[in-house]
């Protein structure tokens, strides 16, 4: 097992330094060059050169990459090109309202698909089956964003109960931020909950199929203890697999849901850093990004291990 | 500069439903207190929102949210180009030796009064007394020396820094005197210094403008929540008591989608949204009890540039046939919903000495096709169009499309992304056939002489109109040597000139003092009031 956990732990680290050459390589081949957008087009060339300079842009590219990276462990980002201040923190606002909602919005799934799947599950056929699978079918089929523009609609615009977007940072209390989540995490929640309510109806009839759970109902166990006891730990496992991929489907599909909410996410800054050519936070922001889904994957991998001894057995 | 202005977004229909139907299990005890469990907290958050929402809206109206569609790339307009940056910190935080009134005049400001010598190469400013920046630094003659210097130094990023490359030498002989010394007459030099990118800036606070600008204005710099919002209050020492603020606060929040804007003002969340994105979205606010649209003009002239050094655009009579077979009022209606004004040239009504030149190359389908016979090109031709995201462009050029395809001209479009790979190809490469921007820079109409300019258009005539313009301080005379440039680009169409971009204004009717028309891209806030 510790043996098993120190293979995964290098393959990660591998893996995040593949990551970081190709996230340094990809920016410098993209097009556009950071200073003629700064400057717009009435620079002039010499302008440009003392911009260039002055953004450490006239250096060869391995340098500057051995500069990121040493800066890197010394966790310095840079300093973005537009806004003038430390990446580092930059990134960090931005996780404080990406990461929130992303949880918020898996919590919000969990509690919708995980009931919703197990019932429809336990009584095949039923109302609540049929109500499920009409739910999971809308709800995948609607785009997130489009659900955010219809909740602002009607609760922002008709109603009036939250604001239609924009975050008032979390120094204004935890109310009105949560006030301000509320809608966007619905929206993104909706689409993952249909997904997820499939998934675990689909895992947890299998698993009732099973000769065990039919073993333990012939020693006169209950249905619903056979259901939760015996059932759900086993059908638990392809659905936290799931939640593993969903998560970063949510912290990456944020952009969409970010922009039409107008939410200051690590999306909104991952988009407006391309747009600009802001180098520096791109990186950064990929680079986070990545960390995150390397992460999410590893802890999900860890999670399945403790869930399901083959896997043990297997990987050993 | 050519402006990023609006990213348009598809229009959605409401035609779906909420899901219905229970989705808790009825018979688990346990899951039903769960559900009611997060209800009421879920009701708890939103009627404590709402209620404090609420309680703001009731205090006395000295506050203002004004919306914008793109976030300042830094707070320093004397750094970097996009036109953002002016319109949150020129006239707000940040002041010039003179400025620009709503009307398009040149007015003292730091500066109360000047002379130019009869030559036209010795400006001297008398500047005002009492004057502080933000952070106490007192203003006088020699900090607007080094502010000068600093944008014309060999380390300056300004980008505009070929404004004071008629300037030779700035002197500060007294603390309320400042004088330039030119190396050649510059007939722009006093309306130049209006600008953003000209604005004094202080000596210690300089560096530190782009994150937290420090100015002389009417406002003061007071956080930026990136990626949401810019906040600025009220400057009690401000040492012009007549233009003091009549707001103590002003939020500017942005928010790029056209929808979500629409939802911000009608929610409420925006009191004012001088730009707004959408044309197709104006009529939407029609009959609203609360809020007003106000359509004024802008600098934004739409023009289709093309690469006059390339086959067939080298050929005058094919560019002339282009224009003519051209629909502006068509045009306009389909990419802009009918606002904007038409254009005959590279100059907009706002503009000192404008002539509407129109009717030099009207519509005319059948004239255009004899006129691509007479070049060489019965059967018509066909090139590329790269058009930018930005939701005019790729409109424009449906349009254009289709009235060219009447005259036998076929034309493909290759979207670009814009700024970054349009400035690299189209810009800097100039490696293009045709494209289509809107140029937000006002009285810009030199760029048709700059070289290298991305049209390369050369006209030596044109060239010797605008050294004279320079050469030249009388404003009367000036004006009828742009009346004759503006002739000059009418006949030659080195771009096809098409429309101005309209100002959509959408804001609170209890909302006065807000600049209808857009001389210089701006959102000057001093004058602005709630009545009631």
């Amino acid at each position: 097992m510790v043996a098993l956990l120190l293979r995964r732990i290098a393959s990660l680290i591998l893996t995040l330094v593949a990551v970081s050459v190709l996230i340094y390589g990809i920016m410098d081949l993209l097009p556009g060059d950071p200073a003629a957008i700064a400057l717009g087009t009435s620079a002039a060339a010499d302008t440009l050169a003392a911009l260039r300079q002055e953004m450490g842009l006239d250096q060869p590219l391995p340098l500057r990459y051995v500069h990121w990276l040493a800066g890197l462990f010394s966790g310095d980002l840079g300093s973005s090109y537009t806004y003038g201040v430390p990446v580092a923190g930059l990134v960090v606002e931005r996780l404080s309202l990406t990461l929130p909602l992303a949880a918020l919005a898996i919590v919000l799934s969990v509690l919708i698909a995980v009931p919703l799947g197990v019932t429809a599950a336990a009584r095949r056929n039923g109302f609540i089956d049929h109500a499920a699978s009409i739910f999971a079918q809308i709800s995948i089929a609607v785009p997130g964003f489009w659900l955010g523009l219809l909740l602002i609609m009607l609760f922002a615009v008709e109603l009036g109960w939250t604001p239609a977007g924009g975050f008032p940072g979390w120094q204004a209390g935890l109310l009105p931020c949560f006030g301000a989540l509320a809608l966007p995490a619905v929206a993104l929640a909706l689409p993952q909950a249909g997904v997820l309510t499939r998934v675990t109806r689909a895992a947890v009839l299998d698993v009732l199929s099973e000769d065990f759970v039919r073993t333990a109902r012939a020693k006169g166990i209950s249905r619903q203890v056979a259901l939760w006891r015996h059932a759900m730990p086993n059908a638990m496992v392809p659905v936290i697999t799931i939640l593993g991929l969903q998560f970063t489907f949510l912290v990456a599909g944020a952009v969409l849901v970010e922009n039409v909410f107008n939410l200051p996410g690590l999306g909104r800054l991952a988009y407006q850093a391309l747009v600009q050519r802001d180098i520096v936070v791109m990186q950064a922001v990929i680079l986070v990004f990545s960390v995150l889904v390397i992460v999410v994957n590893f802890i999900v991998e860890l999670a399945q291990l403790v869930l399901d001894p083959r896997m043990r057995s297997d990987a050993a | 500069m050519t402006d990023c202005a609006t990213n348009g977004t598809a229009k959605w229909l409401i035609a779906m439903g909420q899901p219905t139907g229970s989705m808790m299990p009825n018979s688990r005890s346990f899951s039903r207190r769960a559900f009611f469990a997060v209800a009421a907290i879920a009701l708890a958050f939103t009627a404590e929102y709402s209620a404090t929402a609420q309680a703001d809206a009731g205090e006395a109206r000295n506050a203002l949210v004004l919306g914008m569609g793109i976030e300042p790339a830094g707070l320093d307009p004397t750094i970097a180009a996009p036109v953002a940056i002016g319109q949150v910190t020129w006239q707000n935080i940040f002041e010039g030796l003179v400025t620009i009134d709503r009307d398009g005049k040149i007015r003292p400001q730091l500066a109360k009064s000047w002379e130019i010598s009869e030559d036209g190469l010795l400006y001297t400013f008398h500047l005002e007394q009492g004057v502080t920046f933000h952070d106490g630094e007192v203003f006088d003659a020699s900090v607007a020396k080094a502010s000068i210097d600093r944008a014309r130094g060999d380390e300056s990023v300004n980008p505009q820094k070929r404004f004071f490359a008629a300037i030779d030498a700035v002197e500060a002989p007294d603390p309320q005197t400042l004088v330039l010394r030119l190396k050649q007459p510059a007939g722009s030099l006093i309306y130049w210094l209006a600008w953003p990118s000209s604005s004094i800036v202080g000596t210690k606070s300089a560096e530190g403008n782009k994150a937290a600008p420090v100015g002389t204005g009417p406002f003061k710099f007071s956080k930026w929540i990136k990626g949401d919002r810019v906040e600025l209050v009220r400057n009690e020492d401000y040492w012009n008591k007549e233009a003091a603020a009549k707001l103590e606060q002003v939020v500017f929040r942005f928010i790029s989608d056209p929808q979500a804007q629409a939802a911000a003002l009608k929610s409420g969340g925006v009191d004012a949204f001088p730009e707004f994105g959408a044309p197709e979205l104006i009529a939407s606010f029609e009959g609203d009890p609360r809020l007003q649209t106000v359509i004024g003009n802008t600098e934004l002239k739409v023009v289709a540039g093309m690469n006059n050094a390339r086959k067939p655009f080298d050929d005058k009579r094919v560019r002339q046939a282009l224009m003519m077979a051209i629909d502006r009022e068509m045009l306009i209606e389909g990419a802009w919903s009918g606002l904007g004004t038409e254009i005959g040239s590279h100059y907009t009504p706002n503009d000192p000495g404008y002539v509407d030149e129109t009717g030099v190359l009207p519509y005319d389908p059948d004239k255009a096709k004899a006129l691509l016979a007479e070049a060489g090109y019965p059967d018509g031709f066909t090139f590329t169009i790269k058009t930018p995201q930005m939701s005019y462009a790729p409109r424009s050029a449906e349009v254009m499309q289709a009235l060219f395809s009447e005259i036998g001209v076929t034309m493909n479009i290759e979207p670009t992304e814009f700024p970054a790979k349009w400035v690299q190809d189209v810009f800097t490469g100039r490696d293009y056939e045709m494209t289509i921007v809107a140029h937000a820079e006002p009285m810009d109409i030199d760029i048709y002489s700059r070289d290298p300019y991305y049209f390369n258009y050369r006209n030596p005539a044109f060239d010797s109109l605008i050294k004279d313009v320079e050469l030249t301080t009388d404003p009367m005379q000036r004006n009828r040597i742009f009346g004759e440039a503006q002739r000059l680009l009418a006949e030659d169409v080195p771009a096809l000139y098409l429309f101005v971009m309209p100002k959509l204004g959408v804001w609170d009717k209890r909302l006065k003092g807000l600049w209808k028309d857009e001389p210089i891209p701006s959102n000057v806030l001093n004058e602005v009031y709630w009545s009631e």
